[in-house]
C-alpha cells in the first residue's frame, strides 16, 4: 500500500461514494451551525419539504450578531436585522431538533470555540460549518473546512458534501520559538511566506518541533488561519496533547469507546514517504512577533520592521500595495513602532480562548491602559469567560481598564454593535484586515494576545517583547 | 437553478488582486434571511459614497459597464470569509461569469451552486480579456459553456477548462441535493460501515 498523509486517510475514511471522474460524496461527522449563513438553507429544506439527515451531528451556536455587553438579555441590545437572524435560527434549531446552545447559556461562544470546547470536534472526523474558520477544528486532526450556505443546505439535507479531493501541502516549523513568540506569529509567517493565495487548492498539515510544542489552544489558532493563506482546511497530527484536551469532554467518548476511539487515533498521523505537492518549512527561531500593516493578511512583517513602499512589490500586487497603504493611512518607511493606536480587540475563534487571556494577563497586570484607549476582552465561550474569572484575570483585565465582555465575534467581523468608526486604529487579535471589517473605514493591524495588550499599555505598536 | 445558455455580454475589468468577499458584499448587508436582492449593494464600499451617492470612477458605475455580465478580475478573487452572499450579490447584480488566474476555494463552489460560470485562465489570457474588457461596451465577449470557449469581440477565441460534472450540473440547471439523494443508498451503507468501525461519531 502506498504511504498516505493524514489528509489522504480522514478522506479515504469518508467517501460513501465516488464517481468514475472522482467526484466523491464525503460524509460529515459533524455539522456546526450559526445564525448567517443556515437560515437561508433551512428554508430551503422547508420549501423542499425536507428533513435534517442527521439532527445528532447538527451543532448550532448564535455568535455572529449576538451583542457582547452584559445587559443583552435584553432584546433591545440588538438591531431588528440581528434579531431575526438569531431568532431563527432559534426557531430553525428547534422545529428541525438539533443540538441548540442559546444565547441564554452558559456554554454560548463562537462555533469554533464551542464545538472542541463541548468535546464535539474529536479526531478524524469531518467537520464542516458555514464559516471559512471552520479549519480551527484542523487542530484536533480533524478534516474540517468552510461551506458556502447551498453547501449547509446540501449537508442538512443529505449528511455529505460533494468533493474532489484537493492536493497535500505541507508547513514544518522547525526548532523553538523564541520567548514573546507565539502561534499567531506561527500562522501570520506563514501566510506571509506563502501569501493568500498560496494555499488555494491545497489542505495544509502544519507539522515540525514547533508545532509539536503549542498547546491545544494554540494548534487551533495556527490552523484556524490556513483559510487566511487559501487552503479550505488545515491540519495538525493528533498526540498526547489533543487525546489529553479531548478526554472527559461532554461529548467526546468515554470508557471502552474511549479507547476504542484512541486505538484509531493513533493510526492518524502521515506515513513517512507520503507524497506532498507543496512544502513550505519555516525555522522557529526565524519567527518574530510580526504584525499586519496593509489589507491583507498576508501584509505581515516583524513588529521591528518599517512600513513598506509599493514599489518594493511586483505585477498587481503594486497596486494594491498603494491603496493598502492610503486606507491604513501610513507613510512607507514609517516605524511599524511608531503607529498610534486608538483601539484594541482581544478574541475571536483565531485568539478567544483560555490561554490567549492569560497570556494578555500577563502582559497587564498591574498596569494601566494607555489615557483614552478603547480596550475591549471578547471570550470566545461563556465558559472561557466562567474560567478567566475564576483564574481572576477578570479583575486583573478590569483594573488595567480593559472592558470584559459576553462571548461571540463581536468585534472580527463587527456584525453586532461592537465595530470601529471611521478612520479608527485598532490592533486586534482576529484574523482579517481586510478594508471595512471591523467597520467602515476602520484600520485593522493583527497581531497576537500579547502583542495586543502591549499596544492597550503603550498607545502604539509595541514589540512585546520590551514589556515582559 | 436556471440553465447556464451561451451568451453574449459586456466585460467589466476589475484588475485588482485579492478581492475578498466583505469587499463584494460588506457584512452589514449579510443580515437578510433571504437569498436575493443582494445586488443593490455589491461592493457596496467601493461603489458608494456613505450618503449613498454613487463613485463615479468605480467600474460598474461607468455609464459603460452598468449592465455588464462578465468580470474580468485580478488574482485570487473571493478570497476570505465563506459567505455566499458573495455570489449571491454578483448574481443579482447580473454577473454570470467571472475570470481570473485564481479564484478562493469556497467562493469558486460557491458560484456553481448559483448557477455562474468562474473560469481560471493564465496570466497571459487574462491579460487580453483585460484589455479587451476595457474596451468597455463595444467590447462583447461570447461565454459557450458547450464548446468552452471566450470568443472576444475581436474574434478571438480563449478556451477554457471546467470540471465535467460541474458543467453538466450547470448546463442542465442541475440541483446538487436531488442528485446526491438518488444515491441515499450508498450513503446509508456508509453510515451501517462506519458506525461499526467508529461508534464514538
Amino acid at each position: 500500500m502506498s504511504p498516505k498523509t493524514l489528509y489522504d486517510k480522514i478522506w479515504d475514511a469518508h467517501v460513501a461514494h465516488e464517481a468514475d471522474d472522482g467526484t466523491c460524496l464525503l460524509y460529515i461527522d459533524r455539522h456546526l451551525v450559526h445564525e448567517v449563513t443556515s437560515a437561508q438553507a433551512f428554508e430551503g429544506l422547508r420549501l423542499a419539504g425536507r428533513t435534517v439527515h442527521a439532527p445528532d451531528k447538527t451543532i448550532a451556536v448564535p455568535d455572529h450578531n449576538v451583542p457582547t455587553t452584559l445587559d443583552r438579555a435584553d432584546p433591545a441590545t440588538m438591531t431588528p436585522e440581528s434579531r431575526i437572524q438569531v431568532e431563527a435560527l432559534d426557531t430553525n434549531a428547534k422545529e428541525f431538533g438539533v443540538h441548540y446552545y442559546p444565547v441564554s447559556d452558559v456554554r454560548q461562544g463562537i462555533v469554533h470555540i464551542v464545538g472542541p470546547e463541548q468535546g464535539w470536534t474529536l479526531p478524524g472526523m469531518t467537520v464542516v460549518c458555514g464559516d471559512s474558520h471552520t479549519a480551527t477544528h484542523g487542530a484536533f486532526g480533524a478534516l474540517a473546512h468552510g461551506i458556502g450556505t447551498s453547501e449547509v443546505e446540501h449537508v442538512l439535507a443529505t449528511q455529505t458534501l460533494i468533493q474532489k479531493k484537493s492536493k497535500n501541502m505541507k508547513v514544518e516549523i522547525t526548532g523553538k520559538l523564541k520567548p514573546g513568540v507565539t502561534a499567531k506569529d506561527i500562522t501570520l509567517a506563514v501566510i506571509g511566506e506563502t501569501g493568500t493565495g498560496g494555499g488555494t487548492g491545497y489542505v495544509i498539515e502544519y507539522c515540525g518541533e514547533a508545532i509539536r510544542d503549542l498547546s491545544m489552544e494554540g494548534r487551533m489558532t495556527v490552523c484556524n488561519m490556513a483559510i487566511e493563506g487559501g487552503a479550505r482546511a488545515g491540519l495538525i497530527a493528533p498526540d498526547e496533547t489533543t487525546y489529553a484536551y479531548v478526554n472527559g469532554r461532554p461529548h467526546a467518548p468515554k470508557g471502552a469507546q474511549f479507547e476504542a476511539a484512541l486505538a484509531w487515533w493513533k493510526t492518524l498521523f502521515t506515513d513517512e514517504d507520503a507524497h506532498f505537492d507543496k512544502v513550505v518549512t519555516l525555522k522557529g527561531e526565524d519567527i518574530q512577533p510580526v504584525v499586519t500593516w496593509g489589507t491583507s493578511p498576508e501584509d505581515v512583517l516583524p513588529i521591528t520592521g518599517v512600513v513598506p513602499h509599493p514599489d518594493d512589490f511586483e505585477g498587481g500586487k503594486v497596486d494594491a500595495a498603494k491603496r493598502s497603504i492610503e486606507y491604513m493611512g501610513l507613510v512607507p518607511g514609517q516605524k511599524l513602532t511608531d503607529i498610534e493606536i486608538d483601539t484594541v480587540f482581544i478574541g475571536s475563534c483565531t485568539n478567544g480562548r483560555i490561554e490567549d487571556l492569560r497570556a494578555v494577563a500577563e502582559v497587564v497586570k498591574g498596569k494601566k491602559i494607555k489615557d483614552g484607549m478603547r480596550a475591549m476582552i471578547v471570550p470566545g465561550s461563556g465558559l472561557v469567560r466562567a474560567q478567566a474569572e475564576e483564574e481572576g484575570l477578570a479583575e486583573i483585565f478590569e483594573a488595567a481598564g480593559f472592558e470584559w465582555r459576553m462571548a461571540g465575534c463581536s468585534m472580527c467581523l463587527a456584525m453586532n454593535p461592537d465595530q470601529l468608526s471611521e478612520g479608527e486604529r485598532c490592533a486586534a487579535t482576529s484574523n482579517r484586515n481586510f478594508e471595512g471589517r471591523q467597520g467602515y473605514k476602520g484600520r485593522t493591524h493583527l497581531v497576537s494576545p500579547g502583542m495586543a495588550a502591549a499596544a492597550a499599555l503603550t498607545g502604539k505598536l509595541t514589540d512585546v517583547r520590551e514589556l515582559v | 437553478m436556471d440553465k447556464f445558455e451561451t451568451f453574449t455580454g459586456i466585460a467589466a475589468p476589475m484588475p485588482l488582486v485579492n478581492i475578498d468577499t466583505d469587499m463584494i458584499i460588506p457584512k452589514v448587508f449579510l443580515k437578510s434571511i433571504a437569498r436575493t436582492g443582494f445586488g443593490k449593494n455589491l461592493f457596496d464600499e467601493m461603489r458608494f459614497n456613505r450618503d449613498g451617492t454613487e463613485i463615479e470612477d468605480f467600474v460598474l458605475n461607468k455609464p459603460q459597464y452598468r449592465s455588464s455580465q462578465i468580470l474580468i478580475a485580478g488574482d485570487n478573487f473571493g478570497c476570505g470569509s465563506s459567505r455566499e452572499h458573495a455570489p449571491w450579490a454578483l448574481e443579482d447584480f447580473g454577473i454570470k461569469v467571472i475570470v481570473s488566474t485564481s479564484f478562493a476555494d469556497i467562493f469558486f463552489s460557491n458560484c456553481f451552486k448559483n448557477g455562474m460560470l468562474p473560469i481560471v485562465l493564465p496570466q497571459e489570457q487574462v491579460d487580453i480579456l483585460m484589455k479587451d474588457a476595457e474596451r468597455g461596451e463595444n467590447a462583447r465577449m461570447t461565454v459557450d459553456l458547450e464548446a468552452q470557449e471566450i470568443t472576444t469581440s475581436d474574434g478571438d477565441v480563449i478556451s477554457f477548462d471546467v470540471d465535467a460534472f460541474k458543467k453538466h450540473c450547470l448546463l442542465n440547471g442541475l440541483d446538487d441535493i436531488g442528485l446526491t439523494l438518488e444515491k441515499a443508498d450508498s450513503i446509508k451503507t456508509f453510515e451501517e460501515q462506519a458506525s461499526q468501525a467508529r461508534p464514538w461519531v
